[in-house]
């Protein structure tokens, strides 16, 4: 298991659906913690009621079928399939409203959906995620990226409810953007990035409020991280193959 | 879940081998072999994924080999293949035996009039990489280069046309780090003698990956074309030289570029840094019930 997610450390991130798949043949026993345990890129359903999409993951999927937090129904349609108790979906409605505009703040956009579920713990699990398309294709305003997606994935546990109350926060971002002009070529970054945070808040202050403070703290550091480390050291490591001229010798005159 | 579970044929595990070792970021396959190894538990099926597809990686990435003797280092490429594993080094006129799954040359024997350009051919060949050499040595603080002849080696004198082509490598592997990149230049020369003119045509390739916590990877690719007058062999390598120094600088220029522009203009298309309101979000007002009117109130927007 720990050569697979070798492997995936490793293969290019555009390609690490093909990765996956690849590993999920030659491991089949070991599928359910590949699953878990990689990122893919999220896929969007539309919702057959109101035409709102929503993104697909584990956490709302039973069988084949995947529920909506806008209309709570499963896409295909489903018998006896499993639903958050009535106090839970109207935490995961108002969750789903704030999201939206808090993405619509922050990603100009984009796709949101919540989805919660208790569980054994007599506390509740939360996962929030978003998808923005910033291609000039897409959504992206400025136009500069030919190609670019933002999947964000946060999964809170939410411990049992008392006066100061637990939260897990396990949180992924996976990101690919590629530019494309006539004297710069194809530059094309892309990678995924995987951090956990946990606090103990009063619950006082509301779950949707800690818990959104949780993730937009989380969000703003992974995309400095992203943005300072990651693409830093990429641009570190082609300076040091081949250092700006200003920075060369100066050339000595031929003996 | 499909709950078939077909066992995969040994061609099926060997095609995903493959797949995994030549999706390696450069440097990095003996790394993914080893993990690849494991994950297929199957010695005689990555046997047969590595024999096939560590050449075509190595040649690739045009790998650097040291060529036992003190003859210096040899160029893995395809434009240097004489045979399957044979490997000719223009600069010391030897030809490396190349052992591919392990990346190393096991020996090295001088290469034969045949497998060597003519004189004339020569004359423009060496030139150049002299040439090349200079540049690389300034430009790149750990890189290697080749120019090879790749059309026309035959050619015996002014009247017909030949092509070469000049390749530029250099790889900095920092594993504990956990970072690695390499860069590769390859520059087609075609020598056009009925009008007098050196084509140029470049394809510059960088790739970097950093994967401490995460995976990230970068992947730039250029072309570029220019071309100069066909002179003698010594004023040809000079002109090629500065013109292909001229691009390689311009093209890192446009590099940084894009860095410099990423946090501000690209990034931002994916995710502002702060709401236009540039203060956080106020989740504070989550707690009234019709919280989302609200907050639509005080951010302006109609929803």
């Amino acid at each position: 298991m720990e050569a697979a997610m070798g492997l995936m450390r490793r293969m290019p991130p555009r390609h690490s659906e093909t990765a996956l798949s690849a590993l999920l043949s030659l491991l089949p026993h070991n599928s359910s913690d590949l699953l878990s345990q990689v990122d893919l890129p999220l896929q969007v359903l539309s919702d057959d009621d109101s035409g709102k999409r929503f993104i697909l993951c584990e956490y709302n999927r039973d069988a084949d079928s995947y529920r909506s937090p806008w209309s709570n129904k499963y896409h295909p349609r489903l018998e006896d399939a499993p639903y958050p108790s009535s106090k839970l979906r109207q935490l995961e409605i108002e969750a789903n409203d704030i999201f939206t505009v808090y993405c619509d703040q922050y990603y100009e956009g984009g796709i949101s959906s919540v989805y919660m579920w208790e569980d054994d713990n007599e506390g509740f699990v939360a996962c929030f995620l978003v998808k923005k398309d910033g291609s000039k294709t897409g959504q992206g305003r400025r136009g500069y990226l030919e190609e670019g997606t933002w999947d964000a994935i946060h999964v809170i546990e939410v411990g049992p409810e008392e006066e100061t109350t637990r939260y897990c926060l396990t949180s992924t971002v996976m990101l690919s953007l590629t530019t494309d002009d006539v004297s710069s070529g194809t530059f094309s970054l892309s990678g995924s990035i995987r951090r956990q945070m946990n606090m103990n808040l009063p619950v006082a202050d509301g779950h949707l409020c800690n818990m959104g403070k949780m993730i937009e703290e989380m969000e703003g550091k992974l995309r400095n991280s992203l943005d300072q480390v990651y693409f830093g050291k990429t641009r570190e490591m082609v300076c040091t193959l081949r250092p700006p001229s200003e920075v060369l010798p100066m050339r000595l005159p031929d003996s | 879940m499909a709950e078939e579970e077909t066992e995969l044929s040994d061609n099926q595990k060997k095609e995903i081998a493959k797949w995994f070792l030549l999706n390696a970021p450069a440097g990095e396959i003996q790394y993914v072999a080893k993990d690849l190894k494991s994950v297929l538990n199957n010695d005689d099926v990555y046997d047969e994924a590595a024999s096939e597809a560590f050449p075509v990686y190595n040649k690739s990435h045009m790998i650097c080999l040291e060529m036992p003797g003190r003859f210096g280092d040899v160029l893995v490429t395809s434009y240097g293949e004489l045979q399957g594993n044979e490997y000719l080094d223009p600069k010391t006129a030897q030809v490396a035996i190349v052992d591919h799954v392990k990346q190393v040359c096991t020996e090295v024997r001088p290469a034969s009039d045949e497998e060597l350009p003519t004189p004339y051919v020569e004359e423009y060949r060496c030139a150049l990489e002299a040439e090349m050499l200079k540049y690389v040595g300034e430009a790149y603080p750990k890189g290697s280069c080749s120019v090879y002849c790749i059309n026309g080696k035959d050619v015996e004198g002014p009247g017909y046309d030949f092509e070469l082509v000049a390749v530029i490598f250099a790889a900095r592997l920092s594993p504990q780090n956990f970072c690695t990149g390499s860069w590769q230049s390859i520059w087609n020369i075609e020598c056009k003698d009925d009008i007098q003119v050196l084509e140029l045509k470049g394809k510059l390739q960088v790739g970097a990956h950093y994967f401490e916590e995460g995976n990230v990877q970068l992947d730039a690719k250029h072309e570029c074309r220019d071309s100069t007058m066909f002179q003698s062999p010594d004023d040809s390598a000079i002109a090629i030289a500065s013109l292909i120094r001229h691009h390689e600088t311009e093209y890192l220029a446009s590099l940084e570029a894009s860095y410099l522009n990423l946090p501000d203009a690209t990034f931002k298309d994916l995710r502002r840094k702060l709401p236009v309101t540039r203060t956080l979000f106020p989740w504070h007002s989550t707690s009234l019930f019709s919280l989302t009117r609200e907050i639509s109130k005080e951010l302006g927007i109609g929803k």
